[in-house]
Parts: C-alpha cells; structure tokens; sequence
C-alpha cells in the first residue's frame, strides 16, 4: 500500500504517528505529493493524506487511514472510540481547522485563536476527568487518542494555547507527545518549526468557515447541559421532595473510633513528616491537607473513619541538630513536635490523633515484627564498612562526612554525591574524608549490621499485589514507582545504624545499635494507633474489614507499597495492608523549588502570619494539588483563584441567595413551586453532586473541587436569568416566582456548604449557622440533592464569606517570601510593551484605578447622591485615560508623554 | 430526516424489537441513545454502529480490516459531508465525486452491502429532486431504488 502525503499537511501527524502499527504486516511505501496534486481519481478536490490500498481502493479521511492501520494491528473497533472519531470529525475538525488557520495563515494570536476551540478543548477535558481514564478511551492508548492528538498537536504544542485549567487535557497530551511515535511524527511534520510548518499547506486551502455560529464562551458547563434524561429529572425532584426525612439518624462520635463489621471501615494515614523540618507547602498538601479532605469526606458519608499522623523522630538528623542546639534529642523532639502540632491545627486538620513515634508502643511494635522476621529467616546478617569519627566516637552517616570527589577532585563533596560532578560517591571512598562536625579525619572501620531478605519476600510481595492492585485507587505514579522497582529486581536491604537515637535492636552482639528509620518509621502508624486505643489490633489486624488509605509524595511510594508490606507480609500475623496508596506529585514554588535554607517559599509556621486565612490557603492548595503532575504555588494564581473563584463565583452565589432570604421574605424561605426548568436545574446539580461522589471516592480531590464550583456557577446563572429582584415587585406570580428561585437558590446554597466541608471547614460552618441548617444535615452527605430549608424554615444573619486580595498586598507578600525570585509582576504583557512609562508608574495608576473604581461601586452600592457618583466617575474615567497614555496607547500622546 | 426518525427506522430495518427513544443535543439536535448498560452514545453513526451490534449483523460493519475502514470513511463522509454541504456547487460536486465513485461498484465497499450504504441512502434521500434534475442519477439511482428496495 501507499501513503501519499504532503509537505505540513495537518492530517501527516495522525497518520504517521499511527503507521507504526501496520509496520511487518503490510508493506507501506511514502510518497510526497504536492497540496494541489488530486491522488484520489473519483474526488474532484485534492486530499491528503491519502492512503492507495493494494485492492486499488482508497481511503482518503485521515481517521479512517489511522483506522485502518489500528484494524491491521488485530484492533477491535468499539462504541467509545467510534464515538471519539465522530465527534473529532464533526466537532473538533471545523472548529479547530479555523483555529490552525488564523493561527498559521492569519497570524492571529491569543483569544482569536483558542476561542473557536475552547469548547471542544474543555469537552476532551471533562471527558477525560469524569472518566477518570488516563486514556480516551479507557486504561490504554488507543486510536481516539492517536487521532485526536495528532489532529491537536500542532495547536497544543504551543504552551500558550495548552490552557492551565484543562489539567486532564493537559496531561493527556503530555503523556502521547513524549510517546515514541508521536515524538516521531511530530518531528517529521513540523521540523521543529511550530505551527508555522503547516504554513505552506495551509495558505493553499480555502478559509475554513468559523465553526458553528454558536457564540463563544468560557463556561464549559453548558455542553453538559443537554443530556438529562426524564427518568434522571423525575428521580431527582422525588429525592429533593422527600427533605430531611431521608437522612439517616446521626450517628453519636464515638471515642474511640473503632472499626465496626459490616460496615465500611476506613483508616487515614498520612506520611509521618521528619520532626526537625518545618513543613512548607508542599508537604502540607502533598500528605496531610490531601488526607484531611478524605478522612473529612469520609466522615460525612457516615463511614468509620480513624486519621491518624505523627511526628518521625528518631534519627542521626535528630541527634545532630540536638548537639547544636546543646539540648537532648528528647528534648529537640518534644520541642519541634509541638511546633507541628500547632502548624496542623491552624491548618484545621482533623486527626484523630496526632503522635510520634518515639514512644514505648514504637519499641514494643518494632522489636515485635523484628523477632517474627528474625524466626521466620527474613533477616540476613553482614559486615558493612564504614567511616567512623574516633573524636565524636561514632559512626558517620553521609551526609555527616565531607572530603574530595574521588572522580572530579571536587573538594567539598558530600558523602553520597558530589555536586560538581554529580556522581554518586561511596563514603568510604572519598578522598581527605572529614567528620562535618569536628573536622577531624575518620577512619574506615566494619561493622555488622542486618538486612531485611526482600529478594526471599519478593514472591509474597508479587501475589499480595496481584490481588490489591486491580480495581484499587493507588495513583498511576505509585503503580508505576512499585512496577520500576520489581522490574529491577529487589535487593537485601540494611536496617540497622551504628546510632543511639533510635528503636534499640532486640538482638545479642546489636546493643549499640538502633533500627534505621525507614525500617520503624512505617510502623510509627501502628504504634500512634496503640498511643490512641489499647485495641489497636482492630484496625491493624483487620485486612477483610478495614480499608487503609495512606497518603504521601511520591518520594515515599517505595517504603509504603513494598517495604514495609513485606515486613509485615514477612511476619505472617495478618496486618492491615495498604489498600488504596495515594501519592502526589511535587508543588514548586512560583517557578523554582521550595527552600528553607535560601528562604523561599510559605512554610507552614509562616502561613498564619500572612493574614490570609486557613481556609483559604486550604482551598488554593487543593485548587492546584498536584495530582497526576507538578504544579506550582504562583501568588499572582492565588489572587486570581480567590479573586474570581471565592468571592465572585462562590461566596457571591451564597451571599446572593441569603440575602434574598432576609431581605425580601423576613429571613423564612419562601414557598417553592417547581418549573420544569427548576426541575432540570435540581436534576443537573444532582448529577454534579453525584459526580462530586465519584471524584472523592477516587480520591480526586483536585477535581471534585471543580464540581463544587460548578454548582455554584448553575446557581448563579439561575438567579441571573430569573431576576428575583425584579420579580418580588411584580405580580402575586412574580412573586411566587421570586419566592421559588430564592427557595430553590438558598438550598443550593445549603447543599454547597456540606459539599464545602472537606475542603474549606470554618467557611462551611460559618454557612451553615447563617443558614441555620439543621444538624443532621450539616454532617450527613448523601447522593441526592434534598431540600434542607423547607418554606417556613428561618435562617439567621447573612454576611460576606471571603475577602477580595489586592494586587499590593500579594505583591509584598511574594517579596516577603520570595528568596531571589521575584520578577514575575502581576500583569506581565503590560510591563513587558511598555516603552513609555516606567512600570513603577503603571503600577501606580493600576492601583489608582483600582481605588477609584472601588470607590465608584461603594457610592453606588449605597446608592449615593447621583452628582457624587457621576464625579467620583469623571476621576476614575481621567485616570484610566492617563493609564492608557502611559502604556502607550495611542501612539500619538504617549511620545508626548516620553518627553516629560 | 431527523436523526431521531433515521435511527428508528435503521432499527426497524435491522428488526429490532425494542424501540429506543432518542434525545437532541445542541443546535444541530445530534442524537443521543442511553444505554442499558454503560454511559450514553452521542452521534448518528456512533449510534447506528451500536445499533448493528446490538442486533447481531456485525457484518454490516465490513468483514475485513480493509472493508471496516471503508465503511467508516463514508460514515463519516455521511456526517461530515453530506450533512453539511453549504451550496449548489458543494452538492454537484458531492453527486459528481460519489457518482463516479460508484461507477464500478454495486455497493459502498465493493460487492457488500453494509452500513454505509444504508446512512448515505438515508442522506440522499432529501437530495432526490436534486439528483433527478442535476442527471447524475444513473448510478445512485440504481444504489436507490434496486440496491436497498
């Protein structure tokens, strides 16, 4: 068969990065052809890429040559992905070849561009997350995501036109483009050249037509808005009718929380954080913050929930920072585990308990597993040369030792690395090797020291993960960290240290000796949970009846999915395995790395200094929790999130709704009477709610938020089109209206504040006393919406939920904290074209403006004078004018304006 | 023909029993079919393809690689072309293209008679006037009225 292409025909990419597929099943021959050439003898009009079958037949639609190559490849074609090709074909093709074109042909940039395929572009993204598929159409790759990425490739390629919300889209074509066959065919078509590669092709076609007359917009949720089936509305407005009645009775808090049979048990952990470390960011939603969303959500589905965390405190880093600080390692703990302690409470994180692991239950558990490991053969015994400092009379750990690179002659490499060369470096074979701390010369000495036999345990490892893995919610990175780790083979690994600051080793000839960390640290779970109850053994000896979820970064994956299972697999007692292994990725800060040491980025002790509030620290950091890629803390990000998402988007959704309440029906709720568009209305917020569900019960915390958010946008655009405020002067049936659109709005409300508790708690509870909702159902989340604020039902004093930041306030705040980094400005395009004015004084009148208007909406908020109004507008409208000339715009005065 | 309407005859003619009913999405009413068993299905062909599975005639779908592919080229040529046409010339062209196209053939794919045969017939069917007067009815008239009578 034979493939004819031509030079930046869009449809090559697809094509090419497909034909992989047929390679030594059919023999292809390439040919390129120009744009004008007609290949296909029965089309009056020229198309490539056309595919000459060896029957003579043709095939001239790029899906179908894709297809054709998948079918060669034993392939079988199925309803999703026919699905997935029909939409492409006749949604995405017209909107996206306009975009190519404006792009590529026209020159266009930025709006003009993205705007006819935002849609289409947030439709891939809701598809994917509600999914919950890595893939279009299901765990693997398959032909959806070849031809829909190659039709893609040359638009999203561009960073500019990859929008940052559409993180699933996002990071579904991040994962084909570094595919080998796409990297291929991306290559081939656009020679590293960009969009501008399809240029020559491109200009020879006719202008595509602007896709569908359909104005554009930024609210993805209507496409969604179609697809209500009249069961789906009959069954929700039957649930909303029953009320409160259908909640279950509230279940009293016990204490402590045990695990009960027959029913869902669930216990939380989060990764334990290194007691001398601040924790910054990063390792607060990386672990805690993440765990604390479950363990919450968890709750309000009524489920036995235990959430548990401490501090890890044993360790050479221990013993080291107590002889700087002249104190006992008792001591530096009990000092550094309080400042934790308090970090975790200002964050409202909701642990059932919060210990550590240097406690007797520690030793007890510790040296128990141990002795079972020891008897059952799983413990290796050998001799270990190491570093030791006769003056400190101890062992050296790495990072304890400095000396000269043996491959580089770097004089300052550490004892595991060199950072000149980057070369990893055995300790001992450092050259001019120097204790850090005394600076004397240590020596080379043996030790014994004992090794867990993890290649004898790897066989139970295998079969315990066999049935664990499929269907579990552990996150594709730690599925793929376990997978690297058994491809490579596991080796014996050391868990004792020549230390005193530890769990002592149980064992003849071992006294001086201590457990390493990673060996007990894991089993600091189980030693918190006996510090909590002396019925521990419930939880941790209970695989058929508790489901554990452990939460931490990726980093730690290794100890929780392998290790520590085949220590306890090891010990054959039954232990509690990890059902459901949670790791995130890494947060950066702005654009570099968190780092204490050079002073940048928010560490935890530091947050509650900035005046912004705990909750809504909570929500940006889930808003960009970095779940399935990095993401990064940006304060300009925060601004705007809070900005439009809280305060214009939530917080004036509630407000709004509240407010009609009290101001126009005297604070009861009006009577309801449902619309068929009401009815729809509650048949679509409980799809969401539902939803909502599905996300956090796949612990996709970041994506649930956006569920919450997208109620309150419905909510707000109900009230918008129904105009209350207009109605409740009208007719008695206008006023019925207003009556229902604010009953029916205030619920929503009602529903947004449980639907809100995991994330942002003091707000939730500052809804719910101003809603004065009843109180099984503040702490009782079902599937369906209900009506919570039956007519009649009073509610108290509404005010504001969030506070509006300001660009100066967050400005200071990412100097404060932003080490060398701070170069980012809030409106960089702005800064970026000014060659008239100096950014200090753009920035100046921004702020100006920014005042004034402020000034503006507060006079005509309280309904001012009208003269006073139309002068403080005279001001602002001067003043956005003296902003223009300064950003030079027009050309004209803006020279004048250089002069001066 | 609304696709609603086209989809429930395809089902009559493929003698299912069940009638499903059918949703509009959008301006352009795209079909909609919840399944039993699984989310909903979106689009005329996606639909039609379910449809000639659900009713055991998979061979509608084309018996090879080669037909299976043929046969979704002129689905999506159906939706994307036909459907879409936006003048005189547009429709001459697409008679001229498919006219000729089927010069040497009985059906869509050759020698079977499959799916796509059926769509486009369904498709055309609005075109009839035009097809009688533009002439070029030798060939889809023969796939009209002997083909699928």
């Amino acid at each position: 068969m034979r493939l004819f292409v031509s030079e930046g025909a869009p449809g090559n990419l697809p094509v090419l990065a497909a034909a992989g597929r047929a390679r030594g099943r059919a023999e292809l021959l390439i040919s390129t052809v120009g744009p004008e050439e007609c290949m296909v003898p029965f089309l009056t009009r020229p198309k490539v890429p056309v595919l000459q079958l060896d029957s003579g037949n043709y095939l001239f639609s790029t899906s179908s040559i894709c297809r054709y190559f998948f079918l060669l490849s034993g392939w079988e074609q199925d309803d999703i992905t026919n699905q997935w090709l029909e939409w492409e074909a006749t949604e995405l093709q017209p909107a996206l070849s306009a975009a190519l074109y404006y792009l590529a042909v026209q020159g266009k940039k930025g709006e003009d561009v993205l705007g006819p395929v935002r849609r289409a572009l947030t439709h891939i993204d809701h598809s994917l997350s509600r999914q919950n598929w890595p893939f279009l159409a299901g765990e693997t790759e398959s032909l959806a995501d070849i031809v829909l990425w190659g039709a893609l490739y040359p638009l999203l390629q561009d960073p500019a036109y990859l929008p940052e919300e559409l993180g699933a889209l996002r990071s579904w074509f991040q994962t084909l483009s570094t595919q080998e066959p796409c990297q291929r065919a991306a290559e081939t078509v656009l020679k590293q050249q960009g969009v501008l590669a399809l240029r020559p092709y491109l200009q020879k076609q006719p202008q595509p037509s602007p896709p569908d007359g359909r104005a554009v917009t930024n609210e993805p949720e209507e496409e969604e808005l179609a697809t209500l089936s009249e069961e789906e509305i009959a069954m929700a407005v039957t649930a909303w009718e029953k009320g409160v009645e259908s909640l279950p009775p509230l279940q009293p808090p016990q204490n402590p929380v045990l695990p009960v049979a027959g029913e869902r048990n669930v216990l939380i952990t989060s990764a334990l954080p290194y007691v001398n470390n601040v924790p910054h960011l990063g390792n607060i939603i990386g672990c805690v913050l993440s765990a604390d969303v479950f363990a919450r959500y968890s709750r309000l589905r009524q489920w036995n929930t235990l959430y548990l965390c401490g501090t890890d405190e044993y360790g050479t880093a221990t013993e080291t920072k107590a002889m700087e600080e002249g104190l006992t390692p008792q001591e530096i703990c009990d000092k550094y585990h309080v400042i934790h302690a308090d970090i975790y409470r200002w964050f409202n994180i909701s642990f059932d308990i919060f210990g550590r692991t240097t406690t007797p239950q520690q030793t007890k558990i510790t040296q128990d597993i141990f002795q079972r490991l020891l008897t059952r053969g799983f413990v290796l015994q050998d001799t270990v040369e190491q570093l030791r400092c006769e003056q400190c009379a101890r062992f050296l750990a790495d990072r304890f030792v400095e000396g000269v690179c043996p491959f580089c002659g770097y004089e300052e490499a550490r004892g595991d690395q060199c950072d000149k060369c980057g070369k990893l470096i055995n300790a001992i074979e450092l050259k001019k090797p120097q204790c850090k701390v005394c600076r004397s010369c240590p020596v080379v000495k043996s030790s014994q020291h004992l090794f867990l036999d993890l290649p004898k345990l790897e066989k139970r490892l295998e079969e315990w993960l066999g049935k664990t893995l499929p269907g579990s919610d552990w996150t594709p990175n730690a599925r793929f960290i376990i997978r690297s780790w058994l491809r490579d083979g596991l080796k014996p690994r050391c868990i004792t240290r020549d230390l005193k600051w530890g769990t002592p080793v149980p064992l003849e000839g071992f006294e001086d000796k201590v457990f390493y960390v990673w060996f007990d640290a894991t089993i600091g779970y189980l030693s918190i949970t006996a510090n909590y109850t002396d019925q521990w053994e419930r939880w941790w000896k209970n695989p058929e009846q508790v489901e554990l979820y452990q939460f931490m970064a990726k980093d730690n994956v290794p100890f929780h999915g392998l290790v520590f299972p085949c220590s306890a697999l090891g010990t054959e007692d039954n232990y509690t395995l990890v059902s459901h292994l949670i790791a995130t990725e890494y947060l950066n800060y702005e654009d570099g790395k968190f780092s204490k040491s050079r002073g940048v980025g928010v560490f935890g002790d530091m947050a509650q200094d900035t005046g912004i509030p705990a909750d809504i620290w909570r929500f940006y950091l889930l808003y960009i929790r970095p779940e399935g890629q990095d993401s990064a803390f940006s304060w300009t990000d925060m601004l705007l999130k809070n900005n439009s998402e809280l305060l214009n988007n939530l917080g004036n959704f509630i407000n709004r709704a509240g407010m009609f309440v009290s101001k126009f029906f005297g604070g009861y709720v009006p009577e309801m009477v449902l619309t068929p568009d009401d009815q729809r209305l509650l048949a679509h917020v409980t799809l969401e709610l539902q939803h909502y569900h599905q996300l956090l019960e796949k612990v996709r915390i970041r994506d649930a938020l956006r569920s919450i958010l997208t109620i309150s946008r419905h909510g707000n655009q109900y009230i918008q089109v129904n105009e209350p405020w207009k109605r409740i002067k009208g007719s008695e049936a206008d006023r019925q209206r207003a009556g229902t659109v604010t009953g029916l709005a205030v619920n929503i409300a009602a529903l947004l504040s449980v639907m809100l508790q995991p994330y942002m708690p003091t707000v939730s509870a500052t809804i719910q006393a101003q809603l004065q909702l009843p109180a099984p159902a503040c702490s009782i989340l079902l599937t369906n919406f209900l009506c919570t604020l039956p007519a009649g039902h009073q509610i108290g004093t509404v005010s504001p939920l969030f506070q509006k930041l300001e660009n100066d306030q967050i400005e200071s705040l990412r100097q404060r904290f932003g080490g060398g980094q701070a170069k980012v400005s809030p409106k960089p395009e702005v800064v970026e074209t000014v060659t008239t004015a100096g950014p200090q004084l753009i920035q100046a009148l921004m702020d100006e403006v920014t005042k004034q208007g402020n000034i503006v909406r507060e006079l005509k908020a309280q309904k001012a004078d009208k003269n006073q109004i139309a002068a403080e507008v005279a001001k602002l409208l001067d003043l956005k004018k003296q902003l223009a000339l300064a950003e030079g715009k027009p050309l004209e005065t803006s020279k004048g304006k250089k002069k001066k | 023909m609304a696709a609603a309407a086209e989809l429930t005859l395809l089902e009559k003619s493929l003698g299912l029993s069940k009638g499903n009913k059918y949703s509009a999405q959008g301006d352009r009413q795209i079909p909609v079919l919840q399944t039993n068993n699984g989310p909903s299905l979106t689009g005329l062909t996606t639909i039609a393809a379910h449809l000639v599975k659900q009713a055991n005639k998979e061979y509608l779908l084309g018996s090879t690689a080669e037909e299976k592919a043929i046969v979704q080229q002129w689905l999506e040529y159906r939706v994307t072309q036909v459907d879409k046409y936006s003048n005189k010339d547009d429709l001459r062209t697409l008679l001229k293209d498919l006219n000729s196209y089927l010069e040497d053939k009985v059906y869509l794919t050759g020698y079977n008679f499959t799916l796509a045969d059926i769509l486009l017939y369904y498709g055309l069917h609005r075109f009839i006037v035009s097809i009688i007067v533009i002439g070029f009815f030798s060939v889809i008239f023969r796939m009209i009225f002997f083909n699928l009578s």
